[in-house]
Parts: structure tokens; C-alpha cells; sequence
């Protein structure tokens, strides 16, 4: 019988050094019976990237709260893919302006939670990717 | 031969990735694709980093890492971290100390949870070894969660097993209890520039003296006699070698060329037969926990919940002892 414990990876790309948002995700997702792969501050795209792979991650997780999403995050997305995790979905949290939902949107991004979203939430939204995952094989 | 098992033979690291899943997923195939991958393990060199939480084993396996790429050897590296028995998640966040470690293709990291397991390790964590080792790596580096005194499951999965310390974290006699400085192959003192260091150097020299004696030739009452010359090895080992201790600051890359020779003359003397009689110990300890989960899960299927209400019934009526009712129970299986 297989049994399956959600992986995410939560990492921080960029240069700013604000992690306590990171913090509280990876312990409330901790809570919710997830394993989290913690990489810490200052990761390059290709960090991030190699993690995932090697990680073997259903979901990664930015947290930016430097306003640089709009140029990480389609960095971080060019990374996986040339990695060839095409499949591996990015969420990004921290200060985004809702002006750029849309093209984060576009750029493939599954979930974008701003200040004010419940844990609960973002759990909630995890669990849905993988079982929507598992379901594809 | 499984696609997976073929691209992971072929080098390919998302593979490696998503076979590790699936061993600690318990997924049916992954027993399949080990199968397969057996006869291609055996030629990694596994080496275990264990020690009390905050001792620095992280810093310590991402130096010693180092050291290796730099000899031209190929590292994977598996970091077990504790699984919370609350909630069954976990933060896995040895990477943190092993960034010096990325953008190099001779590495490969993965965190690992011990998923409820109580020995240092996951349950999983020999079979993911074997993956890595069918893999090509030329060194595998196995960390185990932080570790107390009885989380010494690692000797039995590695070849060459460091235990690290770091200054002040208990007098000598804490050094003579049993449990995990018994299974150091290599005793790493890591924070040595700390102050306190030279102590427990002492102290953890001590405690191998008493285990290890020295032959050496005392005057006694104007008599010279020979004391110590038959070393008292522990049932855990059986190669009669002397442990070493290494002082290391691993976040500054001191003392890391002494414990690589360390590691070095472990792996020398550990040739032969006496290899061999590590290798059938360690499978033999392997085979007698498998039987067990086997025997267990066989168990747990037969058992009808009617039969074992029935057994604490009868037993809470005193009309059978505790005893007497599992004799019954397992003479139904």
C-alpha cells in the first residue's frame, strides 16, 4: 500500500532577507502532515531548480517580498524547465500587487497568496495540486 | 527492464529522484525496481554522520563533500530529518548548511523524514542507499536526524561511522555511557575553536583508552609489567580498530584533510574478511528487521478484531492469562 506524504519546497529567491513568512509557511505546512524542504535565503533560480529535481517536490513555493516577482519568478520557471520539472507547479507568496496576478497567471503560476491568506488556505490549495497529480499518474 | 531503473542506471537524476520517492512512498514497484538495481549496488563507500542535534553535522557533511569533490569523487548525500509524530510533516532543512554544494553535477542532495521511524534513520533510508549506490556515486554520505544515545541504526546502514561532538556537552562519564560513542568508527570533536574543545578531546580519548587499551609497559613496584595488550572490542566492533579522533571546524574547512584520512585508514583496514564480516552483519540485521515488519504485517492481516476483543474479554474475566491468550493467538496464524 502506498503511502504518499506531500512534498513542497519553500524557498526564498532573491536578495531580500525577510524570512518569516517562509517560516510560517513551512511550519503551518509542517502541521498539516507535509514535508517541506527548507532551502533558506538567497537562492538563485538554479538553486531552486535543483532542489526541486533532486527533492523530487510536487509543488515549489517563492516567497519574494522584495517586488522582484515579476523578474524571479519567470527566472525560476526558465530553471525548472530546463531542468525539465515542466510539470512542477510554482506558488508564490509575499507582497504581490493585484495588478499582477494576471501575468503571474500567465507565466504558468498555480497560486499567488498575499498577506492575509490563511494557512489553511494555502494547505487546502497543496492538497488540491497533488491529488489533482496523482490523479493524471 | 522498468524505464526508471533503466535512466537511473544511465545517470539520470530525476530518475534517481523519483525512484527515491517511491521507495519511501512504499509504492508496489519500487520493490521491483530495486530487484533490478541489486546487483548493480556494491560499489559506493557509505559513510554515516551521526551526533547530537546542533553538533554541526550538516556543516560537517557539507565540508567533508568538499573534500571529496576535490579528490575527484562523486558524492549523494541523504540528510534525515525527524518526521513530527503529531501531525506527520516535517521540515527538512539540512540543505541550508550545504549551498556550497550547488550548481556541482558530481553532488547529489536529498532530505529525507524519518517517518515515524525511532533509530536515526527513516525506514527507508537503506533502500534509498542502494538506489545512490546503483547510481554511480563514488561516496555516500548518510546524516542522521539529531542523535541521543540509543539512535543507532546508522552502523548497521554504513561502513565508516563518525559520531560528532562539540565542546560542552558533558563531563567524561557522559563519555563512558553506552550508546553512541560506542559505534564511532571516527570521533569528530566539530566547534573545536570553541573553548572546551581540548576537554572533550581529552575526555573522548580517555573514554577510547578504557575501551581500547594500550599496550604499554609500566613500572609497578620497582617490577616492569605489561598492562592493556588484549583490546576489548564491543559487539559492534568486531574489527578490532582503535577509533580516531578528528577536531574540526567544519564552517571554516579546518581539521577536514585529517578526517578524510581518517575516513581513509577506516576504509583501508576495513578490507577483506573483515569487510565481508561487516557486509553479512549488516544484511544479516537487514534481513531479521524485514522478516520482522513482514511477520508483523501477516499478523495484523490475520488478527480479526473479534478474536482479539474475544482474547481481552476472556483475559479481563481472568479466565485466561495475557500470556496464555497470545500463545493461542499465535498458534491460530
Amino acid at each position: 500500500m502506498s503511502k504518499r506524504v506531500p512534498r513542497v519546497l519553500i524557498a526564498k529567491p532573491g536578495l531580500d532577507g525577510h524570512d518569516r513568512g517562509a517560516k510560517v509557511i513551512a511550519r503551518a505546512l509542517r502541521d498539516a502532515g507535509m514535508e517541506v524542504i527548507y532551502t533558506g535565503l538567497r537562492q538563485t533560480p538554479e538553486m531552486i531548480a535543483e532542489a526541486a529535481l533532486q527533492e523530487d517536490v510536487d509543488v515549489v513555493g517563492l516567497s519574494i517580498l522584495s517586488g522582484a516577482h515579476m523578474t524571479l519568478v519567470p527566472r525560476v520557471r526558465e530553471a525548472l524547465n530546463a531542468s525539465g520539472l515542466n510539470d512542477v507547479p510554482i506558488m508564490v507568496g509575499g507582497i504581490i500587487p493585484d495588478e499582477d496576478r494576471a501575468p503571474l497567471s500567465a507565466l504558468g503560476v498555480a497560486g499567488v497568496f498575499g498577506p492575509g491568506t490563511s494557512t489553511e488556505e494555502i494547505r487546502d490549495f497543496i492538497e488540491r495540486l497533488v491529488a489533482a497529480k496523482d490523479a493524471n499518474g | 527492464m522498468d524505464n526508471l531503473t533503466t535512466q537511473l542506471l544511465a545517470g539520470n537524476r530525476r530518475a534517481l529522484a523519483r525512484l527515491l520517492s517511491q521507495i519511501e512512498n512504499q509504492v508496489e514497484t519500487a520493490a521491483e525496481a530495486l530487484a533490478q538495481l541489486h546487483p548493480h549496488t556494491g560499489r559506493a563507500w557509505i559513510i554515516g554522520v551521526t551526533g547530537a542535534p546542533g553538533t554541526g553535522k550538516s556543516s560537517l557533511v557539507n565540508a567533508l563533500a568538499q573534500g571529496f569533490r576535490q579528490r575527484g569523487q562523486t558524492v549523494a548525500i541523504l540528510a534525515v530529518d525527524p518526521t513530527s509524530p503529531f501531525s506527520g510533516g516535517a521540515i527538512l532543512g539540512d540543505r541550508i548548511r550545504m549551498r556550497d554544494l550547488s550548481g556541482d553535477s558530481g553532488v547529489f542532495i536529498r532530505s529525507m523524514a524519518t517517518r515515524g521511524s525511532l533509530g536515526g534513520l527513516a525506514r527507508a533510508t537503506r533502500d534509498c542507499v542502494r538506489l545512490m549506490d546503483a547510481a554511480g556515486f563514488d561516496v555516500i554520505l548518510v546524516e542522521t536526524v539529531g542523535a541521543g544515545q540509543s539512535e543507532i541504526d546508522i552502523v548497521r546502514t554504513a561502513y565508516t561511522t563518525i559520531v560528532v561532538e562539540a565542546p560542552g556537552l558533558g563531563d567524561d562519564v557522559q563519555a563512558i555511557k553506552a550508546g553512541i560513542l560506542e559505534i564511532a568508527d571516527v570521533l569528530v570533536v566539530n566547534k573545536a575553536d570553541r573553548p572546551g574543545a581540548q576537554q572533550t578531546v581529552r575526555a573522548l580519548r580517555a573514554m577510547l583508552e578504557l575501551g581500547h587499551p594500550v599496550a604499554r609497559q609500566v613500572s609497578h613496584h620497582g617490577q616492569l609489567m605489561t598492562v592493556g595488550e588484549a583490546p576489548v572490542s564491543s559487539a559492534l566492533q568486531v574489527e578490532d580498530w582503535s577509533p580516531i579522533v578528528v577536531e574540526t571546524v567544519a564552517t571554516e574547512k579546518k581539521g577536514i584533510d585529517a578526517l578524510l584520512e581518517a575516513i581513509d585508514a577506516h576504509r583501508a583496514h576495513l578490507q577483506g574478511e573483515a569487510f565481508v564480516k561487516r557486509q553479512r552483519q549488516n544484511i544479516e540485521v537487514e534481513l531479521l528487521d524485514r522478516l520482522q515488519t513482514a511477520l508483523l504485517e501477516r499478523l495484523n492481516r490475520s488478527l480479526s478484531s473479534e478474536a482479539l476483543r474475544d482474547m481481552i474479554d476472556q483475559v479481563r474475566q481472568r479466565q485466561l492469562s495475557p500470556q496464555a491468550a497470545v500463545g493461542m493467538l499465535l498458534s491460530r496464524l
